[in-house]
């Protein structure tokens, strides 16, 4: 690790600590650290943005238009991202409707067949069951149980009759699904968090004071 | 004060300590607690394994911000040595612009591992580009055109690896490494649409989401979180942070556990008794 490397990390280290200081309470360290995340990503993905997606896509072919004209054809979603800009006028803010009603037209044109194939058809079809096509006996109960869960959490969710008898107990069994279903996303929030923490603590142990200790020491 | 009503009434601040000094001591001193390799984990090795040397490449679609680190990057680092050391040409993108310096330096990471591989041929980083729905279709209709130059701005048309790469049909599989839903997008796009597989990597919040999508075979594999990353370093035989960070995720889990069984006991007791309590003072009351 350079003197410069080991600058960088202790700079890192102050930020981190300065962060997990908030958990004892809020604090000037906290509050710097802060601002600091919030200023340097929104200057680091405009730059970003600028030289990934509007020099080389935009500004720079606009500039070679004189000898690619067909270039110039860029001006007009340019045009249509200025137009985004008017929401700040309370005058011709509604100008910006031209815009976002293209990108939610193309969006949801572009989107809703195959959002329908990959979420409703493909899981429909993934839910029906022939027993004879199973490779085991475990695959068949694991089928059986994905069918069962699906019945009864979509009945949970039909509100056009009061759940009572049948469809009352189908739909409890609906909740039970469904809490299992809770239980498995809190265990993985959990190990996501958890994550984050250890990712943390491996840069301050392994990186921060590691590093430090071994490059005093050598 | 009894250890019940002690236990509900903790400070949360020692739970933030127990929790610290969980992680804190298996980082230190490792346990090397086994780690047992999934389904969803293996399906994903064996996709990969089943790609031919030297043949089609696959895209890498690094979809990560800082915030999620911790969890993706040992996973892109696992995924990208198991094809760099099969020799499998690696095109790395991002759909985020804060994405774009973490794929670039996933890439540059694992490319300094292995000596042999050289840039525009074995790999190529074509950087970030906007509109990440549209951009997934038009690679679909014509990969150069919408990728005219990589992410260092030379021209796709003098990089060997792109040479005959029209389309999905001329690549082997994508790989999603996100925190987002943008691998819905790629199920949609690339597989639905032009299909071509997809595999994911995400984070442990969005696995279960994900499951769905692996049980309906749109995605070949799937790895969940930093579990999901150390069973892929275990399947590549390359241990990282992935593994080294399992024992403290394991320690901090029977702590939760344990906690969550505390509080629930704690809450049972002493409403029995503040129960109990109750009914007594009501008698009294009556009484009198």
């Amino acid at each position: 690790m350079t003197g410069l490397e080991l600058f960088w990390t202790w700079v890192a280290a102050f930020l981190t600590l300065s962060i997990y200081s908030f958990l004892y309470k809020d604090n000037v360290f906290y509050k710097i650290a802060e601002h600091l995340v919030v200023g340097v990503s929104v200057g680091y993905i405009f730059t970003i943005n600028w030289f990934q997606g509007l020099h080389p896509y935009l500004f720079h072919p606009l500039a070679k238009s004189g000898q690619e004209p067909i270039n110039l054809l860029r001006l007009i979603p340019f045009f249509l991202g200025l137009l985004f800009l008017l929401r700040i006028s309370r005058k011709y803010n509604w100008l910006s409707r031209f815009t976002i009603a293209l990108v939610m037209g193309i969006s949801c044109g572009v989107s809703i067949p195959y959002t329908i194939e990959a979420r409703l058809i493909e899981q429909t079809k993934a839910s029906m069951i022939d027993f004879t096509q199973q490779p085991s006996i475990w695959a068949g109960i694991c089928s059986a149980i994905i069918l069962v869960g699906t019945i009864a959490t979509l009945v949970f969710f039909f509100f056009s009759k009061e759940h009572k008898g049948v469809l009352g107990g189908t739909a409890r069994v609906g909740i039970v699904f469904i809490m299992v279903g809770f239980g498995a996303s809190f265990g993985y929030t959990v190990m996501a968090r958890v994550s984050l923490l250890i990712g943390r603590l491996n840069f301050l142990i392994n990186d921060w004071a590691k590093g430090t200790y071994h490059f005093i020491f050598g | 004060m009894n250890f019940w009503r002690f236990l509900l009434k903790m400070d949360r601040r020692i739970i933030f300590v127990l929790v610290g000094l969980a992680v804190a001591t298996p980082l230190v001193v490792p346990l090397n607690l086994p780690v047992r390799v999934t389904e969803p984990v293996r399906r994903l090795y064996r996709a990969i394994n089943e790609i031919p040397s030297n043949s089609k490449p696959v895209i890498i679609s690094v979809d990560y911000d800082p915030s999620t680190v911790p969890e993706l990057r040992p996973m892109t680092l696992a995924v990208l040595r198991h094809c760099f050391r099969r020799k499998i040409p690696v095109i790395v993108i991002t759909m985020l612009p804060a994405g774009a310096g973490l794929a670039r330096d996933a890439m540059e990471t694992v490319a300094s591992e292995f000596p042999g591989s050289s840039y525009g041929k074995d790999f190529v980083y074509m950087g970030y580009k906007p509109g990440a729905s549209l951009v997934m279709v038009g690679i679909g209709q014509d990969f150069q055109g919408t990728y005219p130059a990589d992410g260092f701005g030379k021209p796709s048309a003098e990089l060997d690896i792109l040479k005959g790469l029209h389309n999905y049909d001329d690549i082997a599989m994508v790989l999603d490494f996100t925190g987002s839903s943008i691998y819905e997008s790629w199920i949609m796009f690339a597989y639905q649409k032009y299909g071509c597989k997809v595999g994911a990597g995400v984070t442990a919040v969005m696995a279960s989401d994900a499951y769905p999508y692996l049980n309906t075979g749109q995605l070949v594999g799937l790895l969940g979180g930093l579990s999901g990353a150390a069973e892929y370093e275990q399947l590549i035989n390359w241990p990282g942070n992935a593994t080294i960070g399992m024992d403290a995720q394991s320690v901090v889990h029977i702590l939760i556990i344990v906690l969550i069984l505390l509080g629930n006991i704690a809450y049972f007791v002493t409403r029995k008794k503040h129960g109990a309590a109750q009914v007594a003072g009501q008698g009294q009351k009556g009484s009198s």
